[in-house]
């Protein structure tokens, strides 16, 4: 009797210090951001570039990386977006139990796993290899890369929970499976769907390593797919690199606003799909 | 007998398991066929073969044939989205489609680019009433399918399943989910539209099969032991195994 009481007493003690370690984390986290961040964090580090340039920039703003971010980031979705979505349609949809899924699966949780800076590494070599330079187009490719098994394996999740019967529903009526993953499918788990490509979101524009060698840096705005591009994780890892204190506290206004759009997207989604799911069986 | 669906030594398996044995079947047209039966005596899979549902599921298989219309739908040249459009499926369960209540019952319109514009609200507005539901919704076509109550959803597919203009119509134990009231509704409405559609229906309640059935298909592990008009069905059956099941002692 003693003995079980003091397992439940145990695990739910385990239970709240992992609560607490979680939420405690992100606390913390938020906390420095918001406290060294905060006062550095003016119009003028929104709405400029910076000044003298971004390894000693003690003045103007942070502007080219915030834009060149969202482009880096936005494409890199997109693309991995075209060719996710079909890849978890044909896994779940199509090839349900074949072979060839269970090899598709397997090497996207692999790749799901394979650290951030081989991607880099990897899209590097590619782009020796066709002649190209650092750029907006190299970088969009390789954070298309990195996001494509999250978002295909999160977005596979969600498909694969849909009853069977709702798909035969469709079936029933004499459609095709295409028309039945369109219009039923996705419908259904539309808001699956959109955490996915914001799980792949969020992971593409916190990366810094894997557009490190491929998308490189710059001090001007984005001017081109095949111009170097800047980027807020690169412009936290420079800045706080420098040994000025005021360029440092500029790192944490950049990782600030880095976490706000990334905190601005994710309310936004979880609106948009609580909006979208009005029609979804529950 | 005229006859709208015909089995010839049909055989199924699951894996090694062979769940339907040399069937052989005439199902007469614009009349209520109901396959009754102890559970697991394959009255679904004969159902699921006539839609070709059954090679929905894996390691299932089937030999024989299963004409409708005098046509083999298991010939290597049909296209199975026909076969389906014809042969409309109740299911145990209802499924509404993740769309609004109008949506549901215009889909199978869209996908066959059956009707447009007007005529689209005119079919979805006659195939609702057809199933007893249009006093109900009409003033909340654009709500979710999902608000509806499990009867509500049950007549829906009924609309939605009749919009398409099968010719054929299974039904899987269609009421078995639903309260009493909602299923004495579905009856009805099957008993209403029946000089209309050829319907086969699966049931394991003796009593609604012989408030529906004109004609009767008894079956027994996998083979259909005795068929035939309700009437001599039910009042004088010619197999012992039938007058066993028709007195309770299955």
């Amino acid at each position: 009797m003693n003995r079980r009481r003091f397992e439940e007493n145990f695990f739910k003690t385990i239970m709240i210090i992992s609560f607490l370690l979680v939420v405690g984390s992100l606390c913390f986290i938020l906390f420095t951001v918001i406290v060294k961040g905060l006062p550095a964090l003016n119009w003028a580090m929104l709405t400029q570039t910076p000044k003298g340039g971004y390894y000693l920039g003690k003045e103007g703003g942070i502007l080219n990386a915030i834009i060149g971010s969202i482009y880096l980031a936005g494409g890199g979705t997109l693309l991995a977006l075209i060719l996710g979505l079909p890849i978890a349609i044909y896994l779940s949809v199509y090839g349900r139990k074949s072979r060839i899924s269970d090899w598709v699966r397997l090497s996207l949780d692999v790749l799901w796993g394979v650290p951030s800076i081989v991607y880099g590494a990897f899209g590097f070599i590619l782009m020796l290899a066709m002649g190209m330079r650092a750029s907006l187009l190299g970088g969009i490719l390789t954070l298309a890369l990195l996001e494509l098994p999250i978002m295909t394996r999160a977005m596979d999740e969600v498909i694969r929970m849909i009853p069977r019967d709702l798909e035969q529903a469709s079936f029933a009526l004499g459609a095709t499976r295409l028309e039945t993953a369109i219009h039923v499918i996705i419908r259904q788990t539309l808001p699956g769907i959109i955490t996915a490509i914001l799980l792949a979101f969020g992971r593409g524009i916190g990366d810094a390593a894997s557009v490190l060698f491929t998308a490189g840096y710059t001090d001007r705005l984005p001017g081109g797919l095949l111009r170097p591009v800047a980027s807020l994780p690169l412009a936290v890892f420079f800045q706080l690199g420098t040994p000025f204190p005021e360029v440092q506290q500029r790192a944490y206004s950049a990782a600030l606003v880095l976490t706000f759009i990334v905190l601005i997207i994710s309310l936004g989604s979880r609106w948009l799909s609580s909006r979208l799911s009005r029609y979804a069986l529950k | 007998m005229d006859s709208h669906v015909q089995t010839i030594n049909l055989n199924a398996y699951y894996g090694a398991e062979p769940a339907l044995k040399n069937v052989n079947l005439e199902i007469p047209k614009k009349q209520i066929t109901v396959i009754m039966g102890p559970s697991g005596c394959g009255k679904t899979t004969l159902l699921k073969t006539m839609n070709r549902f059954l090679e929905l599921t894996d390691g299932t298989r089937i030999s024989g044939k299963v004409l409708i219309d005098g046509e083999n739908i298991y010939d290597p040249g049909v296209d199975v989205t026909e076969i389906r459009k014809k042969a409309g499926l109740l299911a145990q369960h209802p499924y509404p489609l993740p769309m609004s209540i109008y949506e549901n019952v215009a889909y199978g319109l869209r996908i066959h680019k059956m009707k447009h514009g007007r005529e689209l609200d005119q079919a979805v507005e006659h195939y609702l009433r057809v199933a007893g539901l249009w006093e109900e919704v009409k003033d909340r076509l654009r709500a979710p399918a999902t608000g509806l109550s499990i009867g509500q959803q049950q007549r829906l597919c009924l609309a939605r399943g009749l919009a398409v203009e099968p010719e054929l119509l299974l039904g899987d134990e269609p009421t078995s989910a639903l309260d009493p009231i909602s299923a004495q509704y579905i009856e009805q409405r099957l008993l209403d539209i029946k000089n209309r559609y050829t319907i086969v229906l699966v049931t394991h309640i003796l009593r609604q099969a012989k408030r529906l059935a004109d004609y009767v298909i008894f079956m027994y592990l996998g083979e259909v032991v005795e068929s035939g008009p309700a009437k001599d069905v039910f009042e004088s059956p010619k197999q012992e195994r039938t007058r066993a099941y028709l007195e309770g002692q299955f």
